[in-house]
């Protein structure tokens, strides 16, 4: 069977296990909608918030980011990871406790406010819509590139099955179908990964191949290796990274607790049966997500070993297919800026921005670009790194299964956190803006029928992102995770940990945290980004990590004001002195 | 379950209902205990990320773990292990301590 054959194969099945799921575990009331019924296996959940976490971002472009930042990405690696522990320690449980459905139920009780919640739920849809467009692009992308379709049909289609499962089966159908993602999309990142290693030093174990011996006979180690033939092409070394200590620290930390701050993560550990099975689930969900984010560093160092052994000092017309497929998909280009045929891979950019290519072709057939060349870089290739994943299976001439697995493991990663992020959507219009704030006289069916109505339209909203993305999608990422930690993290945190924590303390927090943080990241990132440069920063710190300091400023306001004002009411010291104990979910649950 | 009683007896009383201590003896002693763990169990989440992979990466760096340099591995690898263990002691231990003070669900 040829390849193309085998990808729709392969994507096909994956989408007719989806909709098996979402149909036999379709939600008959609002609680099996919201929480899954609260009685998920915190080993299933785990995996669950896996599929839910590791996004398009985490699949397709992590990888891609480590192998042309080397060092540097490793921000992304304990930033995406580190805020389990968080979770697991800091929150979970005592969510769990509490037992209600939505992350503003708990701010809007604890800060007995509804305007608390209303911020709240506010943070949540900005937070959620940002990160879906990116997955609705996502699921674009790998469709163009490997189903032949026009990312508008990709879109349409990978809303049509997010609709299937998302609106029938709420948080039970969505929590079943992330297992099968789960599996999918693991299995299709880690057998190119062992092919890879395999491949380059000898040992399958991504984490082992890594730190072993490349296996040409040099003795050199990978890492070595890397380091030597980058500085030869007036890169970096690839150990060494290129942003400064203070602002490596700030986004870890941001993205830390920016991920112990995201509602879709939370909300994940609502679903399980007991407080200490939030505990349990978040350790489960670490390894399952450790799988993948371990693997990463490995997949990036031997895609660059790869891809500058397969390109450079080689000429256009004997180029890998690969090399032309993707070129053909907007994603790669070639300026031949010395005449001579042949492609040299160089530090620098190849030319100015991104390539607007025309209709003409160069002496060599490659496809010519409008874009002015830099004349100071020798450097003759554009890449764009998200390709680096996609790409690997067939820059390591692995079997035609292998790319059609990576195909509809890429599509599991989008439509997985895509659904889960829907879900948070729908709740809080249904549940936090309806029942608990504007129509509390809103009947169990009707709230259903809400989150249902509530779930399509924010699935064409972000279908519509997934097609027309706006020019800042991928600027404002950094909002998501700024937000969340500097918004709803230090809310929830101080709700369980300070007895003293009161509704205006809270409020006022939380409103300084997220126009202190949304303001910068809007002044670098949109409102004048030629200014967004080291020099310019506060202490520093880039937009991405400025989450950090709108933490700090959150938690000072909220506890300067509380201190002078009243202390919280005697029910909602009691309501803390429970959900600080374990003992008592099972009750909750039934609330 | 005589536990329970005693606090449901407890809350009734006036002395219990008065803001300045609402909390039982078992549960303040029971979160004391949490809290005491979750510092030191954060305080080598720090280290292991923060002060390993970043702060003192440079440092590290000179030693070798296989091919790898020691600050990178941390930072690329070792965090995240370390993570996992630190959740997973962190089940092992509040099981125990929740069933010290018979609080556990």
């Amino acid at each position: 069977m040829d390849t193309q054959t085998l990808i729709y194969l392969f994507v096909g099945a994956s989408f007719a296990l989806y909709i098996g799921i979402a149909i036999w575990s379709r939600a008959g009331s609002t609680k099996e909608f919201y929480v899954a019924g609260g009685g998920v296996n915190p080993v299933l959940n785990g995996m669950a918030t896996a599929a839910d976490w590791m996004s398009a971002a985490s699949f397709i472009s992590m990888a891609g980011i480590i192998a042309f930042s080397g060092y540097d990405a490793s921000v992304y690696l304990m930033g995406w990871t580190g805020g389990y522990v968080m979770l697991a320690l800091l929150l979970a449980p005592y969510l769990r406790k509490f037992g209600q459905f939505t992350v503003p139920d708990f701010i809007g009780t604890r800060y007995y406010s509804k305007a608390a919640r209303v911020v709240a739920v506010i943070c949540l849809i900005f937070i959620s819509f940002t990160y879906i467009a990116g997955q609705m692009r996502g699921v674009g992308i790998v469709f163009s590139r490997f189903l032949d379709v026009p990312i508008t049909m990709g879109v349409i289609i990978g809303m049509a099955i997010v609709f299937v499962y998302a609106v029938l089966g709420g948080m039970k159908g969505i929590t079943y179908t992330q297992v099968a993602q789960f599996c999918v999309l693991i299995f299709a990142y880690m057998v190119p990964a062992f092919f890879l290693s395999f491949m380059i030093t000898g040992n399958p174990v991504p984490q082992l191949g890594l730190g072993s011996q490349v296996n040409d006979g040099s003795g050199l180690y990978v890492l070595e290796k890397l380091n030597l033939v980058l500085l030869d092409l007036g890169f970096g070394q690839y150990t060494d990274g290129s942003k400064s200590m203070v602002d490596v620290f700030c986004i870890t930390l941001a993205l830390m607790v920016g991920t112990a701050g995201l509602p879709h993560v939370i909300v994940r550990f609502f679903t399980v049966p007991k407080a200490s099975d939030a505990r349990l689930s978040a350790g489960w969900a670490l390894i399952f997500i450790a799988l993948l984010y371990t693997t990463a560093p490995a997949v990036g160092a031997f895609a660059r070993i790869n891809f500058v052994d397969s390109v450079n000092e080689t000429s256009y017309a004997k180029a890998p297919g690969w090399f032309k497929n993707w070129e053909a998909n907007d994603l790669i280009a070639f300026i031949d800026k010395n005449g001579d045929g042949i492609m040299q891979y160089r530090a620098g950019d190849p030319f100015a921005g991104a390539p607007q290519f025309t209709a003409g072709e160069g002496p060599s057939g490659e496809r010519m670009v409008a874009n002015a060349p830099v004349a100071d870089s020798a450097n003759e290739v554009y890449v764009d790194r998200d390709i680096m994943v996609l790409a690997n299976p067939e820059i390591g001439n692995l079997p035609g299964w292998v790319i059609a697995l990576v195909a509809a493991g890429g599509l599991a990663a989008a439509l997985s956190t895509a659904a889960g992020l829907l879900l948070v959507i729908s709740a809080s219009v249904s549940h936090d803006l309806l029942k608990s704030t504007f129509r509390p006289q809103i009947s169990e069916k009707g709230e259903l029928l809400a989150a249902r109505l509530a779930a399509s339209a924010a699935i064409v909203v972000a279908g519509y992102l997934g097609i027309y993305p706006p020019g800042w999608v991928a600027q404002v990422v950094a909002f998501a995770f700024g937000l969340a930690a500097a918004s709803l993290f230090p809310a929830i945190f101080m709700g369980i940990f300070s007895k003293r924590m009161n509704r205006e303390g809270a409020i006022a927090g939380m409103v300084t945290g997220l126009a202190f943080t949304f303001g910068y990241i809007f002044y670098f990132k949109l409102g004048n980004p030629a200014a967004n440069v080291a020099e310019n920063w506060l202490f520093g710190i880039s937009p991405e990590g400025i989450g950090v300091i709108g933490m700090l400023l959150n938690f000072g306001v909220a506890i300067a004001v509380s201190s002078v004002t009243k202390s919280p009411p005697v029910e909602i010291r009691k309501l803390v002195d429970s959900i600080r104990v374990p003992r008592g979910a099972g009750m909750a649950r039934d609330h | 379950m005589a536990q329970e009683t005693g606090e449901a007896a407890n809350q009734d009383s006036p002395a219990a209902q008065a803001p300045q201590d609402e909390t039982n003896a078992a549960e303040g002693a029971y979160w004391r205990e949490n809290v005491r763990l979750l510092v030191s169990l954060m305080a080598i989440w720090f280290v292991s990320s923060f002060g390993a992979g970043i702060l003192f990466r440079d440092f590290l760096d000179q030693f070798m773990i296989g091919g790898y340099p020691l600050g990178f591995w941390f930072a690329q690898q070792g965090s995240i292990y370390i993570f996992i263990a630190l959740i997973f002691y962190y089940v092992f231990k509040m099981k125990k301590i929740e069933r010290k003070y018979d609080l556990d669900d």
